[in-house]
């Protein structure tokens, strides 16, 4: 007996030496899982999260301080990101913290602007060029929208603007939103008494186009989604 | 010459063909509108960049805006007349957004220029000179890809070209802008594809034409044998679509898959639509930049389908209306074929090089697209799939908005867009509606996340500043201490009494600052009948 408990006390000697070398000299420098979180985030440092800026933002949900449905300009798809990378299921986005919004610009009136260099001060990422008592203007490329030049502005001159569409950046819709419209237009063909129930439920915004197509289709036993391939 | 052994690709559909509507006249040259849009970027890469001016009268073959970087290609004037405005009108595209045009009002006269020496013993001129005068005649892929011509002729660096691939193989049903283009000019389609093998130095070239052309076929191998060339071999392949897709087509003649990540010039292959190849012919020998397209006006929705030389900018409801018009039944006009066109929400948008056809569509042809059902995976898709995808699957993640699964694994950038999948789904699932979604969705990810890393590298770059700012003015304010100090170990210093005074004039001068900036405001906004958006 005493030779077991011999052998394992030099071996658990041995191994726990071993461990600590291999903690001390394979070292990670840094917190590799703040680095991962951070790239998800979009980097407008605004602050809305309640941390100032993304990277301590990143640090607190590594830490496990920090929800991962606190930033309002990621919205769901960084929240899903998150999710995905976190293995934890998303969650809608706070809404005490703001909504996520189209995207938009700085733009500073240049008639009003005083030059009073405050909202260059306030610019996370340099995006707004002037000088002391010189008029201001935003880069446009580079403004994320974080907002934060709106309020240290004395004269109320810097506006957020939409984003104008792109022939380059345009998206295709997704089908999916279609459906949902062709089910709110089949609405207006179950209210007519006429079509009856068979039109409920299926109609397709070529319905309103011809409705004499929605009655001579062949009865369908289940709405498009009845298979549960959103859940 | 020995019979070739053609071969099949996986897939593929044997659609409607509805050519005969519109193949049977010949092509006729549309008479010159009162004004032609141009826009800026027909062709993919960066727009255009106007070198004329608003009011200036131009001539035809005129150059209106120049190429911008590698990938891009220039504009032509198509008559002469004067330029009204340079400035944003709807362009064909699914989203009816506008874009920056050259409007031109044709004066008639038609008065042209020579804007290139003819060149018309081109086996004289050097393949790097021929390369760009494709490039300086505007010309790009006229098969509806729009790729910029000479780019692709540049090829890839170390890989020599041996075949030039002509392609008109025309499979999508209703278009036979090329059918009639080589029934009628056969001869200079192939003077275009023995330019081609002068410029990447070839040793053959193939021409690859459906088998429901034999009208187009018989015409060209009349001129092949006129030419007595012997290194261009006319061929007719199974029509099955999509063979006009160019890594199909390659396929079919010649028996080599080109995987999914490999170009075509990779393996030693250069694809040109034969349209291309004739647009090249006059630009080089008749020193003619591209100016004009054929365009095929068909569908049960237009009253006298035919084919049209068209002058680039014409709106298409001008040429629709010269074209007899619409049937009174029409209900739905497409951009292209019925399988990779896209509805149009106005005809009020210009012909572009990459316009082929308008397809007007009566309603009996039109029907709504039907409700789509649930996936039931019979696996349809996947097997008329020409490029071995498994669109249930993509279809899984697009839906699932897993885009980088779609990505990486299912391979979703190899899709061509064909639209078999869609067309042969019994559920009515508009599958590749789904795939061009996703792949939209993933660019506009891309540029989010570069957009992200550009405002890190900017946050970054901007904190260390502050910290280095701040740390100089630390170091220097510490200089200053010592030199007080050892000021005040040599003499009394006198007592600082202006120290109060700048603050305050700082105060005042920011508070007068203050007033005028609102006093000019209220005066702007008493003057402006709306004020600018409203703070959100």
């Amino acid at each position: 007996m005493w030779t077991a408990i011999l052998v394992f006390t030099v071996l658990a000697l041995v191994l726990g030496a071993l461990l600590g070398y291999a903690g001390q000299a394979f070292k990670v420098e840094g917190d590799p899982l703040a680095d991962k979180i951070d790239a998800l985030l979009p980097q407008t440092q605004c602050g809305q999260c309640g941390y100032p800026g993304c990277r301590p933002y990143a640090e607190a949900i590594a830490a496990g301080e920090a929800d991962i449905n606190r930033c309002p300009p990621g919205g769901e798809t960084t929240i899903k990101a998150l999710a995905d990378l976190l293995g934890v299921e998303p969650k809608p986005l706070d809404a005490e913290l703001g909504e996520e919004k189209p995207k938009t610009v700085a733009w500073i009136d240049e008639q009003v602007c005083i030059g009073c260099t405050l909202c260059i001060q306030a610019c996370p990422v340099d995006a707004i060029l002037g000088a002391p008592k010189l008029m201001h203007t935003v880069i446009r490329d580079e403004c994320t929208g974080c907002e934060l030049c709106v309020a240290p502005c004395p004269v109320d001159c810097i506006y957020m603007l939409p984003l104008k569409p792109e022939l380059d950046q345009w998206r295709w819709p997704n089908p999916e939103s279609r459906i949902e419209i062709a089910e709110d237009v089949s609405l207006v063909i179950a209210s007519d008494p006429a079509l009856g129930r068979e039109a409920e439920g299926r109609g397709g915004k070529h319905a309103m186009v011809a409705p004499s197509e929605v009655l001579s289709g062949s009865p369908r036993p289940a709405g498009p989604r009845d298979d549960g391939s959103r859940a | 010459m020995s019979e070739r052994i053609l071969h099949r690709f996986p897939g593929g559909l044997h659609p409607e063909q509805h050519k005969s509507e519109s193949n049977g006249t010949p092509i006729r040259r549309a008479a010159l509108p009162e004004r032609l849009i141009l826009p800026l970027r027909q062709h993919i890469g960066q727009a255009a960049k106007p070198v004329v001016a608003v009011g200036e009268r131009v001539l035809r073959n005129q150059r209106l805006a120049q190429a911008e970087g590698y990938v891009s290609a220039p504009v032509h004037a198509p008559t002469s007349g004067m330029i009204l405005a340079i400035e944003e009108h709807a362009v064909p595209h699914p989203s009816g957004l506008s874009a920056p045009c050259i409007v031109l009002q044709p004066d008639g006269l038609d008065e042209g220029m020579r804007a290139f020496e003819p060149w018309p013993d081109f086996c004289a001129v050097s393949p790097l000179l021929l390369r760009e005068r494709v490039r300086e005649a505007g010309i790009v892929g006229l098969g509806g890809a729009v790729f910029p011509s000479a780019v692709k002729l540049a090829g890839t660096p170390g890989t020599p070209i041996h075949t030039v691939v002509l392609n008109g193989a025309e499979c999508e049903p209703y278009i036979s802008c090329d059918d009639r283009l080589m029934r009628e000019r056969a001869d200079e389609v192939l003077r275009g594809g023995q330019i081609l093998m002068h410029v990447v130095s070839a040793e053959r070239c193939l021409v690859g034409v459906e088998d429901n052309k034999p009208e187009a076929i018989a015409a060209l191998r009349e001129a092949a044998r006129l030419l007595g060339d012997a290194r261009i071999e006319i061929v007719a392949v199974p029509t099955i679509y999509p063979s006009g897709g160019e890594k199909q087509l390659i396929h079919v003649m010649t028996g080599e898959r080109i995987s999914r990540e490999t170009r075509t010039t990779e393996r030693g292959f250069l694809g040109q639509n034969v349209g291309t190849a004739v647009a090249i012919y006059r630009a080089v020998v008749h020193g003619e930049p591209l100016t004009r397209r054929i365009v095929t006006v068909t569908g049960s929705g237009m009253a006298q389908p035919g084919n049209w030389d068209v002058p680039l900018g014409m709106l298409a409801c001008d040429l629709i209306e010269q074209a007899g018009g619409y049937r009174p039944d029409v209900a739905r006009l497409i951009l292209g074929g019925p399988m990779m066109g896209f509805a149009m929400p106005s005809d009020e948008v210009p012909v572009t090089k990459a316009a082929n056809c308008l397809l007007a569509l009566a309603s009996r042809d039109a029907p709504a697209d039907p409700l789509p059902m649930p996936c039931i995976r019979c696996g349809k898709c996947a097997e008329a799939c020409p490029v071995e995808l498994q669109p249930q699957q993509l279809l899984w993640d697009a839906r699932a908005g897993d885009f980088e699964r779609a990505e990486k694994r299912d391979s979703l950038f190899e899709c061509i867009e064909c639209g078999i999948c869609s067309a042969v789904c019994p559920s009515h699932i508009p599958l590749v509606q789904y795939f061009r979604y996703a792949k939209t969705e993933i660019w506009q990810r891309e540029r989010d996340k570069d957009k992200a890393s550009q405002a890190k590298v900017r946050f970054d770059v901007r904190n260390a500043r502050i910290e280095r700012e701040k740390r100089e003015r630390e170091a220097m304010l510490a200089r200053k201490r010592a030199q007080l100090a050892a000021q005040k170990a040599t003499a009394e210093p006198a007592p600082g009494e202006g120290e109060a005074a700048p603050v305050d004039d700082k105060q005042r001068a920011i508070r007068e600052a203050m007033e005028r900036a609102r006093a000019r405001k209220a005066a702007i906004q008493g003057q402006a009948e709306d004020p600018p958006v409203d703070k959100a």
